[in-house]
């Protein structure tokens, strides 16, 4: 991976994330400081991410007598939306891509409507599971453990919702205005957001799903 | 419409990139399929197993942050890595700090908190 090519390509970049390049020039100090703002934001939600994780394991003991992970979680489930998750991650990468190297639109926008449909139906698997899990007594107010739980996931469910209404936004945008600065600076910033959002999917897989059948 | 022409090196340099992306992919394919499969199926001990989901989460959090976000070691984005391994520290402290005391206080008046 660490070719060359790829090295000149890092030589270039001017914020973090992909860089879109001198085909792009158009505004690229605005692209920087705006690109770069939105880590900073990203990493402090993500501080808030890590607490609500820690929160969760210390109110492990916490079940009150009510059900457990080991009753309320099923593993097929859990593992298709990770599979449905990292895949988007990809098909966002590609859309990223065909903005960079293309200008392409309706490339653009096949990519990106791939990855709204992955979105949603990882949305659709998780309502699943929630409604599976109140069928079997474990609703917030159940115990300290359920109310953590419920704090941490639907909290990155709603993260997911809210970058799907920006990627419909952001499709809207595109259909009134074409490819201009603002669409292409938000595309870059949904990505990040995109991809955040499956790092932190990691930790709940691992700490909450596996950890918890384990 | 506006479908840009490829120069030879800009080619070169797309194939590179989607390359990366199905690497990051592949590799995070594998780190989520390990721990997975051995929760499914395989009769571990407790600790190794949690050992083995929590090597092989943190090695794909590394491979997303390289191969999706493009945070890298090179030279010119030490401000994005430094901003991360802040934000890295941070988190360390306040999480450590929460199991920390909230772990004490439940060894020395509420043992029944103890999972």
């Amino acid at each position: 991976m660490s070719s060359g090519n790829t090295r000149a390509l890092e030589g270039n970049s001017r914020h973090p994330g992909l860089n879109l390049g001198p085909a792009h020039a158009q505004e690229e100090d605005t692209r920087e400081e705006m690109v770069f703002g939105f880590w900073v934001f990203m990493m402090s939600d993500l501080i808030l991410f890590g607490l609500l994780f820690a929160t969760y394991v210390t109110m492990l003991g916490g079940t009150a007598g009510g059900p457990g992970p080991k009753e309320l979680f099923e593993l097929k489930s859990a593992f298709i939306q990770t599979m449905i998750l990292l895949v988007s991650s990809v098909t966002f990468g590609m859309a990223s891509l065909a903005l960079k190297y293309r200008e392409d639109k309706a490339r653009l926008v096949v990519w990106l409507l791939v990855t709204l449909a992955l979105g949603l139906a990882f949305l659709f698997f998780e309502l699943k599971d929630f409604h599976s899990m109140f069928d079997k007594g474990g609703v917030p107010s159940r115990s300290g453990y359920l109310s953590a739980f419920f704090s941490l996931v639907p909290l990155h469910g709603l993260h997911v919702t809210g970058a799907c209404i920006w990627l419909v936004a952001l499709l809207g945008q595109m259909a009134v205005h074409g490819l201009d600065a603002p669409v292409k600076t938000g595309i870059l910033r949904l990505a990040i957001l995109w991809h955040f959002l499956d790092i932190v999917w990691i930790g709940i897989f691992s700490l909450v799903y596996l950890g918890g059948l384990s | 419409m506006s479908t840009r022409q490829l120069n030879e090196q800009e080619a070169r340099e797309c194939k590179t990139e989607q390359r990366s992306y199905l690497w990051g992919f592949g590799l995070a394919l594998v780190l989520t399929l390990i721990p997975f499969g051995l929760v499914a199926f395989a009769d571990v001990e407790r600790m190794t197993l949690w050992l083995t989901i929590g090597g092989c989460a943190l090695a794909q959090v590394i491979v997303h942050l390289r191969f999706f976000m493009h945070i890298t070691l090179a030279k010119n984005k030490r401000e994005d890595l430094l901003l991360v391994l802040f934000t890295v520290l941070i988190l360390v402290i306040l999480c450590g700090g929460t199991l920390w005391i909230l772990f004490d206080l439940y060894k020395r008046m509420l043992p029944g908190m103890m999972p």
